[in-house]
This record gives C-alpha cells, sequence and structure tokens, in this order.
C-alpha cells in the first residue's frame, strides 16, 4: 500500500522535473513542475475527436492500456512492505500485464488507418520486444542471488548476503533505467520532442486520441516512469528502516528525472536502425549481472 | 468392453449411413456419431482423471497377438482434448461445410473421414499393442489426408495433402523401426515389453530407442525440423479441419511422445535436454516465419509450431526433473506442458474458426488484401482479438497461465546447482520471452491489418458476420480460455493424476500438487480478477464522465493531407519491415518489384515470398539431389514392352538362383579366408 501511494506521489512531479530540467539545461526558465498534471486535469475535462475510420477498439483502447499500468503499479513492493498483489514470480505477471496495455495500444494505433500511426505501432512492438529478456534475465539473476521469485522477497533479501550486491545494484540500474526510456519511449530510442511524424514511436502513435484518452494516455506515462522508479529504488533500500527510506526513495526518484533530462538535453537520438543494436546491448548487460551472480554464488568451479 | 466395442461399430455404422443419406443430413449424422463417441471415451476419460484405471485385453489375431486397451490419466486428459476440440470443430463444420452442399459425394468421404479420424485419434491414446497402434495411426493419417483435400480440384490443395501423406509415412516408417526393434528383441508387440526390454538395456540403447520414437512422433507434432508439411496442410485445409488438425492432431504427436517417456526408462536427463534443445528451436524459428506470413492460415499454422516448442520446452524440464530427481521441476514441467496443449488447442482451434469466417465472406485469407471487418464482422474480430491476446500469453486470459507456470519451472531449475543447469534455464528463460515478444508482433499485425482500419481492396458486399449457429461454438471456447485465464487453480486439479504418472514416487493416491507448489495460482486469479473488474470500472466511468461531453467525428490526422486513399494505410509487411530486416538470416525473402518512374500515376507493385531455409536445405535440396541422381536411371523406363519382360526375367532368375549358389558362395568365401 506504502509503495502505491509512494509511486502516485513520484508520479505527479516526475515528468515535471524531466521538463524543468530541460528547460534550465537550455537556458530558459520553463514551466513549473507540476504543469504536466495540470495539463492532463485540462484534458480530462474536455471532449472528445475520433477519426471516422476507428472502430470501438480505439475507444477502449486507451482506458485498457491505462489499467494495465495500474495493475503493473500494484505489484511493486517497498522495502520491506509488500505490494498489493505479491505471489512467487509476480514479476513475470509485471511484464506480461505490461504486455497487455502494449497490444492494446499498438492495435489502438492501427485502428485509424494512418501509416504514421502504423510505423510508430510497428516499431513500439519490435523495440519492446527486444527490451524484454533483459528485464526477464536481469529478474532472474536477482531471483538465484536472492533464493526467492516475488519483488517482494527478492528485494528484501538482495543484500542480505553481502556487499557486492551493492555493484551489482548499480549495474542492475543501469538496465532498468535504459528498459524504463524504452518503455516510455525517451532518449535515446525515441524523442518525445521531435517534431516529425517520421521520426516519432510513442507520439505518433497517439495522434488521433484527444480529450480523455489523450489525458489516460500521458497519466499512464508519467506513472509508468515512477514505476521504474520505484524498481530502481527497491534495488537499495531492501533492509533500511522507512524514516531514511522513505527521502531516500524521493531523492533518487528526483535524481532519476534529472538525470533522464540531462541525458535528453545533452544526447541526440539514436538512429532508428541503429535501435535494435542498442537495445540487444542492454540484454548482454543483464547477462553481465547473470554471471556476476554465478560467481558471487561460486558456481563456477 | 461393451462400450468398447460400441466405439468401434459407430463409425461403422456411421460410414454404412452417410452415403445413403439426404446430403443435408450427412453432416448431422457424422456429427451424432462423434458425440456419442465422445459420451463413450469421455466416461472413460473423466473416470481417469478422478482416479481409475481401465485396462480391457482384446483376442485379437493370429499377427497382433493379444491386443491390450489401457487407459490411464493421460489418455483420458488427451481424450477430453480431442472431444472438445472435436465437438465443437464439427458443430462450426456444419455451418462451414454449407457452401459445398453441391457436391454430393465430396462431402459423403468428408464426412465419413471426419468420424474416422475423431475415432483414430481416440484409439491410438488407449491401444498398447504396437501394430494394433500403428494401424490406428494409418487410419488417422490417412482419413486425415481425405480432408485436407477437400477442395481437391486445386492443385495447391493436392499437392499439400499429398506432402503431408508422404511425411506421415515417412513418420510411421520411423516408428515402425522402432516397434519392429523391440518385437525382434522381446517377440511381443505389447507396450509394456518396451518397459521391460528398455529397463534391461544400457542407457544409450534405450536413449537411441526413445530418439527414435521422439523423431517419429516429432513429424506429425511438428518440431523443427520436421514441421515443413504444416504451414501447407493448414492453410488449404477446411477451416473446421484446420483447427482440429492444429488442436488435435499434432497433439497426438506430444502424446505419444509423452507416452513414451513413461514407458521407456532411459537417461531422462539427457532426454530432457534434447527435447529442450528441439523445442526452444521449434518455438522460435516457428514465430520468426509466422511474421512474415501474409495468408492468415499459413501465419497460424507456424505459430502452431510455436505452441509446439513451448509445449515441447514443458516436457523437457520435467524430463530433467525426472533425471535430477526434482519433484518440482517434474511436477512444474509436465503440468505446464499438459495445460498448454490443452489451451494451445482452445485458443488455436478458435482462431482458425475466426479464419474460416473470414475466408468464408470475403474468399480471401491474403491479410494484404484485407482491412476493417471489424466494421463488418464484429463478433468474429472480439473472437480473433482475445484468442490473439490468448496466444500471445498475456492475462487474464488461458495462455498466459501454462506459460506462467513454465516460467515458473524455469525458475525452479535456475536454483539448481549445476552450471550446466544454470547456464540452459537462463537461455531457454530469454528464449520463451523472445517468443512472448515476437508473438505480441505477429498477432498485433494479424488482428490490425485484417480487422482494423480500412479495407485495402474492395470487400464483396455480402461480407457480413456468420449465423449466430455458426459463432456459438466459437463463444464455447471463448468461454473456456476466459475461465481457465481467471480460475487457473480450479482447473489445474484435473492435472494431477496425469502429472502424478510421471513424478518419480509415482504412488497412485500421490497428489503432486501438494506442498503448495501452485500456490501462485490462487493470487493469479485474484490479479486477474482485479484486471477485468478494473478495465470494466474504468471503462464505465469513461462512459459516465463523457456521456455529456461533446464528441466529434473528424477525418485521420494525415500530416495535414485529407485525400488518403486506403491504399496509403500501413500493410502487414510494412508492420514487418524492420523485423525482416533484422532477421533476414533466418528465412528466404523472395521480392518482386515494380517501382513507379516517371511524373504520372503508373501501376507498381511490390510482393514479398517468405520461404522456410529449413525447407529449402532439409527437403528441397535433398529431393533435387535424389532426383538428378535417380534421373541416370530413366533409360530403363524406356516404355518398350521387350525390356520389361527382359527385367522380368532377370529379377525372377535372380530369385531362383541365388539361394541355389548362396551355399557355394559361402565356400568359395571360406576357400579365400583360408588362403
Amino acid at each position: 500500500m506504502l509503495s502505491l501511494i509512494l509511486i502516485l506521489i513520484a508520479a505527479t512531479f516526475f515528468s515535471g522535473i524531466i521538463i524543468r530540467t530541460k528547460s534550465l539545461a537550455s537556458g530558459r526558465k520553463g514551466p513549473g513542475i507540476f504543469q504536466p498534471v495540470s495539463d492532463v486535469i485540462r484534458l480530462f475535462r474536455k471532449g472528445v475527436v475520433y477519426s471516422k475510420t476507428t472502430s470501438f477498439i480505439f475507444r477502449i483502447a486507451p482506458t485498457i492500456y491505462f489499467a494495465s499500468i495500474i495493475m503493473a503499479m500494484l505489484t511493486i513492493p517497498f522495502g520491506q512492505n509488500k505490494g498489493i498483489i505479491s505471489f512467487d514470480g509476480d514479476f513475470i505477471f509485471f511484464a506480461y500485464v505490461l504486455a497487455l496495455g502494449k497490444f492494446f495500444s499498438i492495435i489502438g494505433a492501427l485502428d485509424t488507418g494512418s501509416s504514421f500511426e502504423g510505423m510508430g505501432a510497428s516499431r513500439e512492438a519490435l523495440y519492446s520486444m527486444f527490451a524484454e529478456p533483459a528485464f526477464f534475465i536481469l529478474m532472474g539473476s536477482l531471483a538465484l542471488l536472492s533464493g526467492h521469485t516475488s519483488f517482494y522477497q527478492i528485494f528484501a533479501a538482495l543484500h542480505l548476503g553481502s556487499q557486492i550486491s551493492y555493484a551489482l545494484a548499480i549495474l542492475a540500474t543501469f538496465v532498468l533505467l535504459m528498459i524504463a526510456m524504452i518503455e516510455s519511449s525517451r532518449m535515446p530510442i525515441d524523442d518525445p520532442k521531435t517534431h516529425l511524424e517520421l521520426t516519432m514511436i510513442h507520439e505518433v502513435m497517439i495522434l488521433d486520441n484527444s480529450g480523455f484518452d489523450l489525458g489516460l494516455i500521458l497519466t499512464a506515462g508519467y506513472l509508468k516512469f515512477a514505476i521504474y522508479g520505484a524498481l530502481i529504488v527497491n534495488l537499495f533500500i531492501g533492509s533500511i528502516p522507512l524514516q531514511y527510506s522513505v527521502p531516500s526513495f524521493f531523492a533518487i526518484q528526483f535524481l532519476l528525472a534529472v538525470s533522464i533530462g540531462l541525458i535528453e538535453s545533452f544526447m541526440a537520438r539514436f538512429r532508428m536502425s541503429h535501435n535494435p543494436q542498442f537495445i540487444v546491448a542492454l540484454t548482454s548487460v543483464s547477462l553481465l549481472i547473470f554471471f556476476a551472480v554465478l560467481l558471487i554464488l561460486e558456481k563456477f568451479i | 468392453m461393451t462400450l468398447i466395442i460400441s466405439f468401434l461399430l459407430i463409425p461403422l455404422a456411421v460410414m454404412l449411413l452417410i452415403p445413403f443419406s439426404n446430403p443435408k443430413w450427412k453432416s448431422l449424422i457424422s456429427l451424432a456419431g462423434i458425440i456419442l463417441n465422445a459420451g463413450i471415451s469421455g466416461y472413460f476419460a473423466v473416470l481417469t482423471l478422478l482416479g481409475h484405471y481401465f485396462s480391457f485385453t482384446f483376442p485379437g489375431s493370429l499377427i497382433t497377438g493379444e491386443i491390450p486397451v489401457r487407459i490411464d490419466a493421460l489418455s483420458g486428459w488427451f481424450i477430453l482434448i480431442i472431444n472438445l476440440v472435436f465437438i465443437t470443430g464439427s458443430m462450426y463444420g456444419l455451418f462451414y461445410i454449407k457452401a459445398y452442399a453441391t457436391q454430393k459425394n465430396n462431402l459423403t468421404m468428408h464426412n465419413i473421414a471426419l468420424i474416422f479420424v475423431h475415432a483414430a485419434s481416440i484409439y491410438v491414446t488407449v491401444v498398447q499393442n504396437s501394430l494394433a497402434f500403428l494401424i490406428g495411426w494409418e487410419i488417422l493419417a490417412i482419413s486425415a489426408f481425405l480432408m485436407i483435400i477437400l477442395e481437391h480440384e486445386k492443385t495447391a490443395t493436392l499437392k499439400a495433402g499429398i506432402n503431408y501423406l508422404i511425411q506421415s509415412h515417412f513418420s510411421l516408417i520411423i516408428l515402425m523401426i522402432g516397434f519392429m526393434w523391440i518385437a525382434h528383441k522381446t517377440g511381443s508387440y505389447d507396450f509394456t515389453a518396451i518397459q521391460s526390454y528398455s529397463a534391461t538395456v544400457p542407457a544409450t540403447a534405450s536413449m537411441m530407442l526413445f530418439l527414435i520414437f521422439f523423431i517419429g512422433f516429432a513429424i506429425k507434432a511438428g518440431f523443427v525440423p520436421f514441421h515443413t508439411w504444416l504451414p501447407y496442410a493448414h492453410p488449404v485445409a477446411p477451416a473446421h479441419m484446420s483447427g482440429m488438425m492444429s488442436g488435435v492432431i499434432i497433439k497426438i504427436g506430444i502424446f505419444g511422445m509423452l507416452r513414451m517417456l513413461l514407458i521407456i526408462k532411459t537417461d531422462y536427463y539427457t532426454i530432457g535436454f534434447i527435447i529442450l534443445l528441439f523445442s526452444v528451436i521449434s518455438g522460435l524459428y516457428g514465430v520468426m516465419l509466422a511474421i512474415l506470413q501474409h495468408n492468415l492460415k499459413k501465419l497460424l499454422a507456424y505459430h502452431s509450431i510455436e505452441n509446439i516448442g513451448i509445449i515441447g520446452i514443458g516436457i523437457g524440464l520435467g524430463c530433467i526433473g525426472l533425471g535430477s530427481n526434482n519433484q518440482v521441476l517434474t511436477t512444474l514441467g509436465f503440468t505446464g506442458a499438459l495445460l498448454h496443449t490443452l489451451n494451445h488447442a482452445l485458443f488455436k482451434s478458435l482462431l482458425f474458426y475466426a479464419a474460416g469466417n473470414i475466408y468464408q465472406t470475403t474468399h480471401t485469407l491474403d491479410i494484404e488484401h484485407l482491412g476493417g471487418l471489424i466494421k463488418r464482422m464484429p463478433q468474429t474480430a472480439i473472437l480473433f482479438l482475445i484468442s490473439a491476446i490468448a496466444i500471445s500469453g498475456i492475462p487474464p486470459f488461458n495462455g498466459f497461465v501454462s506459460e506462467f507456470i513454465i516460467y515458473t519451472a524455469l525458475y525452479s531449475w535456475l536454483g539448481n546447482a549445476n552450471l550446466v543447469s544454470v547456464l540452459s534455464a537462463i537461455f531457454t528463460m530469454a528464449a520463451l520471452v523472445l517468443i512472448g515478444g515476437l508473438a505480441l508482433l505477429c498477432f498485433t499485425k494479424a488482428f490490425g491489418v485484417v480487422f482494423l482500419g480500412n479495407a485495402r481492396r474492395r470487400l464483396p458486399d455480402s461480407c457480413k458476420e456468420v449465423s449466430i449457429g455458426q459463432l456459438i461454438p466459437l463463444y464455447f471456447i471463448t468461454l473456456l480460455i476466459v475461465l481457465i485465464g481467471i480460475f487457473p487453480q480450479a482447473f489445474i486439479q484435473f492435472l494431477s493424476r496425469p502429472v502424478n504418472l510421471f513424478t518419480i514416487s509415482g504412488l497412485p493416491d500421490n497428489n503432486p500438487f501438494d506442498g503448495g507448489i501452485f500456490d501462485s495460482l490462487q493470487s493469479i486469479n485474484f490479479a486477474a480478477m482485479g484486471l477485468v473488474i478494473l478495465i470494466t470500472f474504468l471503462l464505465v466511468f469513461r462512459r459516465f464522465v463523457l456521456r455529456h461531453r461533446t464528441s466529434a467525428n473528424e477525418q485521420t490526422w494525415g500530416c495535414g493531407y485529407s485525400a488518403p486513399t486506403s491504399k496509403q494505410q500501413y500493410t502487414a509487411g510494412s508492420f514487418v519491415r524492420t523485423y525482416s530486416k533484422l532477421f533476414q538470416a533466418f528465412f528466404i525473402l523472395g521480392k518482386e518489384e515494380k517501382n513507379i518512374q516517371g511524373i504520372f500515376p503508373v501501376s507498381g507493385k511490390f510482393v514479398t515470398h517468405p520461404y522456410d531455409k529449413i525447407e529449402r536445405w532439409l527437403i528441397d535440396k535433398p529431393l533435387k539431389n535424389y532426383k538428378s541422381f535417380m534421373g541416370r536411371f530413366v533409360f530403363l523406363q524406356n516404355g518398350k514392352l521387350q525390356f520389361y519382360i527382359l527385367y522380368g526375367i532377370v529379377f525372377i532368375l535372380s530369385v531362383i538362383v541365388f539361394p541355389l549358389i548362396y551355399n557355394n558362395l559361402l565356400a568359395l568365401f571360406d576357400f579365400f579366408k583360408n588362403l
């Protein structure tokens, strides 16, 4: 329950901080950090425009996408506190319920019959497919290291063995951060601020969404960031008491948001055709963690 | 005993009845026969799942010896799957077959073959005499062939059918070799002889024996590289047959493997790794090729190969568990495999029936020509969507449950101390994840291109939703898909008996599910229900919020271009273009291109022809070489009667002369040796 509240709070300022960091880095003052939230609230009050080509799929897709993110959020624990849904293998459910949302956002995009949105959908499906093995290998390594198979138990038991696990947690942070960037379609995979439909991935998929539906999609995006942020925080706070872990949760989320803002300010997006290589490289980093775990457990004889 | 004899008599009675009946009644008679037989076999099957065991012995003949019929829980589980798919399939077939109502003889043949396929499928799951088994296997192959070639006036159909027939017989020959081995060594055709024989020989010999059977059954099941018949036979068969073939007939191959695992005592550990390797390759290769296909049913056929791979991963893990005395891994592996067998039978037959609806109304299966069908056929679209989500292994449907169990098996194996196991587990896991991701790419493509957007070519005006009667069996399957997805722990209980046959203790009253290995299914139940409730709530809430808002209908955003045509939409080919460029090493992609040149619009085209690389190297090339080699002897077939008489005389002479001089030859050899 605690994790749920914390994620919701983090989601309100996460995107705002990214935008603010980017503005400051480019020498502008930028909007307040709660601007994204008020954008969404305004969208929720608006009417909707539908394309004539679309069917009911287009109308239900954003809602199901949003619901899948909420379900995924419920599985996230916080340190010693379980998530609302917690069982052995819950991270499999986490990954697959996110896939449900992806499925609907893809077919929602295809429903418009627009070639731009088809293009975005095709890229989204391909890239997220490549990112998934990295996540599963990472969780597999952590499961092997801690001897448990649920988010809560893995994170609670992660640092009981030795201090080396903190080094692994740093590598794992990199993997999770990159997965978060891929899943939320940010740099260096996708540039949310690009001005041309041909170069977009996620933004082009939601070109035709408006009003309430667009609000849901944007909220889901903010939540997604906070969810991955919470996962990263969990890598470190397993055995820390609450009075320290809650502030450190916000500190790490803040740091993440700032670093994402900095990455986006000083880096250019990769060429589309180079993205798969980059994402596959992520899997090899996961494998690296896996081999490190094997070393720690002395499985290499 | 009486029940079993009546089971055998019903198909015969149906066979005699159908030719003399009114064409309208033919399908109904065969459906009635199937339901009767399903009732009889289902009675035994349900009892076996509750813990009973049946064994009957028929006197047989002089050649076969006694024919034992043994119905255990494994047979029971497969009999129930067979019955489920055949009853829904034949009910769907009643409507699908109406288009062929004028072809009287064809219908007669088709319906007789239908009941024989059903009876033979059940027959091979219970008969435990190798000769009797092979006869059933042959009846199954031939009657399935007759069903595939329903549209036999088309060359492609006949070709695919004959391809299937030849490969089925190849499978038969390999099984025959295995059974001959046993019969030669023990003099018995009973399956128990295999058990006692394999327990006495060294592990390498029993492993060879198992591998022979494995290959024989793998051809039927469609494991890569023995899969090449599958993508031809499924698309040309009528839709209900494709569904039944994918749901049941290839599963008979899986059944054969499981049966052999039960009776051949061998080194399960090594066998497990071999099965795992074949399965991972099948899973990946199947889905990789599925993505490229433009023919909807061919796409689904390649997905069957993928799912056979997933089932195989479960079986392989179970075997490894058996070999390393790991009770939990054994239970999880075999449970996952058996449950996925049922799940795949459900969603794959549903997908094929939905494809059948599309073919019936649009007369094409080329997805590049379709589009926007959701407005014409909303119910078919929803059914297709549910099964597409289920087959991608996404909650809250049944595909997720069995894949989850297999993942759990992998993670439990990961805790193993052995380095080889740990590495295999992590790579199998990565493969399974990749399979899931690729399946998502494939089914968003299939659903998106067929049902969404605008029609890419003009659809026939008659294109509308099929009748409700035709949809009822489909809804029934959907209900099961949803129920298994939301209440997995209720269904998993039926599996305790079949799985218990495989576990190490093997005591009849042992329940392998004790000890809480499936506790997480309870949580999946809650999570799945939570998901459904949440989605429903949000949809209702959205409706409530939007009830007074303005809502406008406009054109799709086209970057300011306001006169788009349906041809400008993304096609299936363009949707997977990046993918096909990345993975091009794994398949052959023929292209036909005609670019538009000049300033005035002229016709242009771009067509791709995906082709199977394994088929080229394993089937086409050897066949070509074989043909060219045999071509050298074509002079023997010169059409002159005198020569043929000469060949006959030479043959007869050699048959007579060789035994006469055989002893002399031996003496000659001895003489040379003594020198």
